[in-house]
């Protein structure tokens, strides 16, 4: 599945063993990345329904598995590293990401901590 | 124009390279626009996490919330995901009308999930929290609103797409469309997690 990218020939496709469109998957890396999505669905319900742990604890558990889910539909579903262009593909993808945390994490950094308001 | 499916990496068909070329730089565009869309809902989140405790005398969000039909739309838009993948799949495999029939399965699900959620919104505003109850009412309508109305665009989408492939079949335009489908599609998915996580399993615990 996971192809290097650093083959490319002039005609950008270099890589890639079966066909054209770089990768695609194959059924059992979608029923893998399928199963992986509904355990790390199941997780953080069955711990937040049955307040099995900390307020604070769970916090962090159901986040980190969401990002989790995130990395397992990007991996499994959106096959972020195939594919001619993945290359651009992950830099976009981090250069998002970067915004997101900046936005996300300064709103609750400066409401949080904005003393002035009050 | 071109030939259907099978020809090997290795450039020995220049037209069908050119147009290939300009399909993959199709499907990066949408992936560029993809990630806007990710600081679209980033900015979205941040607002209703900022919020979400600004309930200004009206229901709360544990108050609010009825998990079952939550984890209901949930489980339906992630085997939604996994079927939009079989339907690429079906299609890389060259079996349209299997192509076809995973895609709408994919919009059935899709249309239970839209279901849900407006029956989940007009419940709420019939317990009379509406968009302008509250802050945490207003992000959270915004937020999850914007979700569904993506989910309701994909559909339209989808059912377009399914009709142009009954007529034109599978084509390199076609299967850059239904890729790009998918990749919208899970993306969707990939959000829903974090409504999932951020706004009802945080609102409830």
């Amino acid at each position: 599945m996971a192809q290097s990218t650093h083959s490319h020939g002039s005609h950008g496709h270099g890589h890639g063993h079966d066909g054209h469109e770089g990768g695609h998957g194959s059924l059992k890396s979608y029923v893998i990345g399928f199963l992986l999505s509904i355990v790390l669905t199941i997780i953080p319900l069955v711990v937040v329904m049955n307040d099995m742990m900390s307020k604070n604890g769970t916090i962090v558990l159901i986040l980190i598995l969401a990002v989790l889910q995130f990395a397992v539909q990007l991996w499994f579903f959106m096959h972020l590293k195939e594919g001619e262009n993945a290359k651009w593909n992950i830099a976009a993808l981090l250069f998002a990401v970067l915004i997101l945390v900046v936005v996300v994490a300064g709103s609750i950094w400066i409401m949080a901590y904005n003393t002035v308001a009050h | 124009m071109a030939k259907p499916a099978s020809q090997h990496a290795g450039g020995h068909h220049d037209h069908e390279h050119g147009h290939h070329d300009l399909e993959s730089l199709k499907t990066l565009g949408f992936w560029i626009f993809l990630m806007t869309d990710v600081i679209i809902f980033g900015c979205l989140f941040a607002v209703y996490v900022v919020l979400r405790n600004n309930t200004a005398g009206g229901p709360t969000a544990e108050e609010l919330f009825k998990m079952p039909g939550v984890i209901a739309e949930t489980f339906i838009l992630l085997t939604s995901s996994f079927t939009s993948g079989l339907a690429v799949l079906m299609m890389h495999a060259g079996k349209k009308k299997a192509l076809i029939g995973w895609l709408a399965v994919t919009a059935i699900l899709g249309a239970a999930f839209i279901t849900l959620e407006v029956t989940e919104f007009i419940d709420m505003v019939h317990e009379g929290a509406t968009i302008s109850t509250s802050g945490f009412l207003s992000g959270f309508f915004t937020l999850v609103g914007t979700h569904g109305l993506h989910v309701s665009i994909g559909l339209v989408w989808m059912v377009g797409l399914m009709i142009q492939l009954s007529k034109r079949g599978i084509t390199p335009v076609t299967k850059r469309k239904v890729e790009v489908l998918s990749l919208y599609w899970h993306f969707l998915d990939v959000v829903w997690i974090f409504v999932l996580t951020v706004v009802y399993l945080m609102g409830v615990m």
